[in-house]
């Protein structure tokens, strides 16, 4: 099934607080392997099951994360 | 496809500075939101705390003045009586609110100062390094209470917005919590309704908000969200506490009982 | 031509700021000023002006911030006890650099003392009272017309230079009755006030603040706060000479004390002895110039003040050595008669054998 929505996470401002993680319910983001410039492992968009729910983006308290539906 | 969620365009394009899982910036987003949703840039004036949101000019896209700890509800009435056309609220910590401006913010709200504030409540003096706050907690751990609170030693809670809901110059008093995205969205439903009260010229209007400080409460963002839900909430119940307007704001879901 | 009443001199200090344009009064009772609120609390509904009766001396002076950072002219007033509680909004007033009036009417002290006529507060309002660094411009005045006008003139200031303004008066000055002119104020060109919040339509936000982390960045604007304060001290000293062109003993004194010190220059005048007066009106800047420029021709200086002795170090600091300086106090609330004072002339005059 493709996606219905989509997620894009600015990760230089990203802090690694993985609120984001616990409130997806599409388990549809992961911390990255890489660092970002303040040594925080950011959060990244990894599968391709977003429906555009937004509770991410209303829960991170960096506003690094925007979301599309269509 | 369509941008859903975008940042606020009264939220300035910097990275903030304040600490992972916060929540202040979250409440600074939910402000934002508002006021360019209800295209309020240009009368909205802010007075912010000193405490860690004191930098919250670097954020706000909109007139900021500062103030002294504890005074932000009188500069706000000096302001405000100035210029009664204009939208005036100011962003306060617990020992802000609570402690060292418990005067100021009862007074103003006894005259029913056509004001708003928004009360952050995370229990612990965030920027000078997790002290006991006013709110901090039965039991709870800070750098001046090693021992945990003890009622018999630094006294109870303080709930200054129950204080507040009683009296006549309050108009809409509520308390809100981030625990959870639909508990922030009525965190936001209530601060525009305190917003719109104030630009009915109603009264006072305020929305404590209950929020994590997991640096000074020394645990991960993770986990303080988890303790503002379980631990905080209960001690800290939400829900409106007085809504002088036409339409009361009880059905927002925040604010029914849980099922 | 201008109607001569008989005023007051706290009304005549609210009837002048009224008329200075004052929008906003903010103040908390306490003796001996409560005639200034309860002035302000019937005039202000008459002119479609605020008064507002705060919880207290610090809520009060930080509604006068409010007020200043959204524009309007505003003051407040208040006695010796109140005025400390108001240092921490005077050092924010100062570092924001918003204009405001501050009435001090000088009671008793220390602590809660007394509420009788006393100068123990120069030092407080000259020296900047609240913490950091910072000036603020404090005038004295001597008489009801000169305090009527000088409230009107403290306005000016205020906005001219961006600062709190001080008026520092006692009991005496306040419940003295005198027939005064009361004018209209006179034309002062004030600066578009391009600082103040009014919303940000249509224009970059604004802040006003005074929090500056770094300390270059903070050293930055304590210069410039200084570049300013070495411009009131250029433009603002104001003094008055009494029959000093012949005088071999000066007298020094302010406010009241110089009342009654005026008092006892004209009886030793009639006694034969060359005695004047220098009246300082503006307490910060201090008139050095003028005291310097005294002391070329007197012998001796004679500080008379309220109190145990303040205002004679600024007297010291600028004869720098170069005339004896002497001082004569009493403070606590005790206001002598000029036959004291009289005396304590006369005395030096022998001792010193003038």
């Amino acid at each position: 099934m493709a996606a219905k929505g989509k997620i894009t996470i600015d990760q230089g401002l990203c802090k690694a607080c993985e609120l984001c993680l616990t409130v997806c319910p599409d388990e549809a983001i992961r911390l990255s392997e890489s660092l970002n410039d303040k040594g925080y492992h950011p959060a990244e968009y990894c599968k391709d099951s977003c429906r555009g729910c937004a509770l991410c983006a209303v829960m991170c308290p960096e506003v690094a994360i925007e979301v599309y539906r269509g | 496809m369509k941008a859903v969620y975008t940042r606020p365009k009264s939220l300035k394009p910097v990275p903030n500075h304040y600490c992972p899982g916060c929540g202040h910036s979250i409440i600074h987003r939910l402000i934002c939101e508002l006021v360019d949703e209800m295209g309020i840039r240009g009368k909205i004036i802010c007075i912010p705390p000193a405490g860690c949101a004191v930098l919250a000019y670097n954020y706000f896209d909109f007139d900021v003045c500062e103030s002294a700890h504890g005074r932000g509800c009188a500069i706000a009435t000096g302001f405000k009586r100035a210029q009664p056309d204009k939208i005036v609220f100011t962003y306060q910590g617990d020992g802000d609110m609570a402690a060292i401006g418990t005067a100021e913010t009862l007074h103003a709200a006894n005259r029913g100062e056509k004001i708003t504030s928004i009360f952050v409540n995370n229990a612990v003096y965030g920027m000078t390094g997790g002290q006991m706050a006013p709110t901090t907690m039965i039991g709870q751990k800070t750098s001046t209470s090693p021992y945990g609170r003890r009622t018999d030693v630094e006294g109870y809670p303080l709930k200054i917005t129950e204080l507040i809901a009683m009296l006549p110059g309050a108009a809409y008093v509520a308390r809100t919590s981030l625990a959870t995205p639909a508990k922030i969205r009525d965190a936001k439903k209530a601060i525009r309704k305190a917003f719109e009260v104030q630009m009915a010229g109603l009264g006072y209007s305020l929305v404590e908000i209950l929020s994590p400080c997991p640096t000074n409460w020394k645990v991960s963002p993770r986990d303080s969200y988890v303790y503002l839900e379980e631990k905080m909430e209960k001690e800290y119940p939400i829900g409106v506490m007085k809504d002088n307007t036409a339409t009361k704001d009880t059905e927002t879901s925040c604010f029914r009982k849980p099922s | 031509m201008d109607k001569k009443v008989l005023m007051k001199g706290t009304d005549a200090l609210g009837e002048a700021a009224i008329r200075a344009g004052c929008k906003c009064y903010f103040g908390y009772p306490i003796t001996p000023q409560n005639e200034v609120p309860e002035y302000m609390s019937r005039r202000m509904e008459e002119v479609g002006g605020v008064f507002l009766q705060g919880e207290s001396e610090i809520a009060s002076i930080n509604m006068v911030l409010g007020a200043a950072a959204s524009g309007v002219r505003a003051m407040t007033s208040s006695s010796s006890p109140g005025i400390s509680l108001k240092q921490e909004g005077l050092s924010f007033l100062a570092a924001l650099e918003l204009p405001a009036v501050i009435v001090n009417i000088n009671r008793g002290g220390p602590g809660l003392g007394n509420i009788a006529p006393s100068q123990g507060d120069y030092y407080q309002a000259t020296r900047g009272g609240g913490h950091g660094d910072y000036r603020m411009p404090v005038y004295a005045p001597a008489s009801v017309q000169e305090l009527y006008d000088i409230t009107m003139r403290a306005f000016d200031v205020a906005d001219l230079y961006r600062t709190p303004v001080m008026i520092l008066g006692d009991g005496m000055m306040g419940q003295i009755m005198e027939p005064i002119y009361v004018r209209e104020r006179p034309d002062v060109e004030i600066p578009p006030k391009d600082y103040i919040l009014d919303g940000a339509e249509g224009r970059p936000s604004r802040i006003v603040k005074s929090l500056i982390l770094d300390p270059s960045e903070m050293e930055e604007h304590n210069w410039k706060l200084k570049r300013k304060y070495d411009l009131m001290a250029h433009d603002l000293p104001q003094w008055e000479e009494f029959m000093t062109d012949d005088a071999k003993l000066t007298i020094i004194a302010y406010g009241t004390a110089a009342r009654i010190a005026k008092g006892a220059v004209k009886r030793a005048r009639s006694d034969g002895l060359k005695v004047g007066l220098l009246r300082p009106i503006t307490l910060w800047p201090f008139p050095d110039e003028a005291i310097r420029s005294v002391a070329k021709k007197t012998k001796l200086f004679l500080v008379f003040e309220m109190s145990t002795g303040q205002m004679v170090d600024d007297v010291r600091l600028a004869v720098e050595g170069k005339v004896p300086c002497e001082f004569y106090g009493r403070p606590g609330g005790v206001v002598p008669i000029p036959q004291e004072i009289a005396r304590i002339i006369e005395r030096y005059w022998l001792q010193k054998e003038l």
